[in-house]
């Protein structure tokens, strides 16, 4: 009964895994366009929860709804202005108007989507010959626990500036923070100068792109402030030559763009100014909510990163030199380096890893790892795994 | 030509830069992974990206304690000069700011330069101090600018430069 059953489930099998042999193999073995296994980019094995387009120029964070939707409503409404107000403005103030509003809206999208679209500042994640290393020197210090204990949390001081900063430990990358770093939990990087997560934005503000943000809020305000100003200015003049309600009649859109943009002065503005004053101090929006170095903290408690001098930390926030993406998105995995602990893992998972786990079994889904299909006793055996379960 | 150096010493006062190439490839392919030293980064000047210059114990035996500082120091110079807030910077920064950085799709930034320099200079330590001795050294950029990684291979002694007086040889003639 068995034998038969054996002998009539093998058969099949043997055909299918037969001819999955042939595909397996053509696709990666002796085709002359792909002599060696598919060789993956870094963004394609990225441990965090990111989203990457365009072959890994472009990343950003998982959750991107509002992103579009913060593109739609600057798009609408500048064209909205652009289409209904501007011809009006142009023909009877002066046509500097929409070319203003034109160079606005030009650095208003460059500086959104560049804020967006950039690394910013994720920190790679320890190799597991740097996690191991670390680990030795925590245990040395800490003195060895026993099986089960969670230590107590990692943490590293250091002087800056005369300033005691405490380092902490990122049980996720395995890493100690540089300072002014933070654990990003929805995109799942340490970010170094981690501002925040600006779902508006689509993506993590830090070290990389803060200035792309502070840059792309500052126009907004502006662009806002212009386009408020001006369709304002268009309905009163149009009302003063034929009455208010045909004036709103003759331009429809100017009411949505007044609601829009009277609805978004106040938050762009206020966020603008508060980052202003966050620049002007150099703080991250992180320490300024903590506290860090608020002199209510302690008397001698200051911001060690300070240069001392508002226009200085201006310049330094805005001028400063642009630091390189520390993660490589495109460059090429090598075979060789060891690949740093992913907690997240599976979505960048090729297939042969996945037939190699399960080569003590075969399951019919699966594409079937050819050197488990030699022996016909591993075929038999695995079956009537299989069958009896 | 007398016979070929058999010490690493002597392997260093060879005037070809191509030998000292035969013994990183030498080093990467025959010399098995002993340990890896991390020289960590130095934070007590705020955020700039500067590594320590304590000696770490486990070079003692393998390499001088000047050199390895002046490696070190070096590459904190490097640094420095890449994240140096001046004239040329703000210049920098206020051009790609005017231009919408789309002026980055063009030219490189200076900190890129920056470490195009120091991927060179460590090529050049590499071959020069660090692969006789049988170490090597990874890129900090590599390791996101956390470490610098010294790769420490293990000393095959007699086997390792008969081999490669053998190559040596072959190639100086």
């Amino acid at each position: 009964m068995t034998g038969n059953m054996h002998l009539g489930v093998e058969e099949p099998i043997r055909e299918c895994q037969y001819n999955q042999i042939c595909t397996h193999n053509s696709s990666t073995m002796d085709t002359p366009h792909t002599k060696k296994k598919k060789i993956k980019r870094k963004w394609q094995v990225f441990p965090g929860r990111n989203k990457f387009y365009c072959n890994g120029r472009i990343m950003m964070a998982k959750q991107t709804g509002v992103f579009y939707l913060t593109v739609v409503l600057i798009l609408v409404t500048s064209g909205l202005f652009f289409a209904f107000d501007c011809p009006f403005l142009a023909s009877n103030l002066t046509p500097a108007i929409p070319a203003i509003g034109g160079v606005l809206f030009i650095f208003v999208m460059g500086m959104l989507l560049r804020a967006s679209f950039s690394d910013p500042g994720v920190l790679p994640r320890a190799t597991p010959e740097e996690a191991a290393d670390i680990e030795r020197q925590i245990d040395t210090a800490n003195g060895p626990s026993g099986p089960g204990y969670r230590p107590p949390p990692r943490t590293r001081e250091v002087l800056i500036n005369g300033q005691t900063v405490k380092l902490k430990y990122c049980f996720t990358c395995k890493i100690f923070r540089p300072p002014r770093a933070s654990h990003c939990s929805l995109c799942d990087n340490c970010v170094e100068r981690f501002d925040h997560h600006c779902p508006w934005v689509g993506n993590c503000v830090g070290r990389r792109n803060y200035r792309f943000f502070y840059l792309f809020i500052l126009s907004l305000s502006l662009l806002t402030i212009f386009i408020f100003a001006f369709v304002i200015t268009h309905v009163i003049l149009r009302s003063n030559r034929t009455g208010f309600l045909s004036a709103l009649k003759d331009s429809p859109a100017s009411v949505l763009e007044v609601v829009v943009c009277f609805f978004s002065i106040w938050s762009i503005v206020g966020l603008s100014g508060f980052h202003t004053y966050l620049i002007s101090s150099n703080q991250t929006t992180n320490e300024d909510i903590k506290g860090s170095w608020s002199s209510k903290r302690g008397k001698g408690n200051y911001n060690p990163y300070s240069y001392g001098n508002l226009i200085t930390n201006c310049c330094a926030a805005l001028c400063g030199p642009l630091p390189p993406s520390l993660i490589d998105r495109r460059g090429f995995v090598q075979p060789d380096t060891p690949q740093p602990v992913a907690q997240t893992n599976g979505t960048g998972a090729c297939p042969s890893n996945q037939v190699q786990s399960h080569m003590t079994y075969i399951d019919d889904e699966d594409c079937v790892n050819p050197s488990a299909l030699m022996s016909l006793d591993s075929v038999s055996s695995a079956k009537a795994k299989h069958i009896s379960r | 030509m007398s016979s070929a150096p058999r010490t690493a010493t002597e392997r260093t006062k060879l005037p070809y830069c191509h030998e000292s190439f035969h013994n990183l490839q030498e080093l990467r392919h025959s010399a098995s992974l002993a340990n890896k030293v991390f020289i960590q980064r130095d934070y007590t000047d705020g955020t700039v990206c500067k590594f320590q210059t304590k000696f770490p114990s486990e070079l003692d035996s393998r390499i001088e304690r000047t050199l390895f500082e002046d490696t070190v120091k070096t590459l904190n110079n490097y640094y420095a000069e890449a994240e140096k807030i001046g004239g040329q910077s703000y210049l920098e920064g206020c051009l790609a700011c005017l231009t919408v950085y789309l002026i980055f799709l063009c030219i490189e930034t200076r900190y890129e330069k920056v470490l195009k320099k120091i991927s060179r200079y460590i090529q050049e330590q590499n071959e020069k101090v660090y692969a006789p001795r049988g170490l090597l050294i990874t890129d900090p950029i590599e390791r996101g600018m956390r470490v610098i990684e010294i790769s420490v291979y293990e000393d095959r002694g007699s086997s390792a430069s008969s081999s490669g007086s053998s190559t040596t040889s072959s190639s100086g003639r």
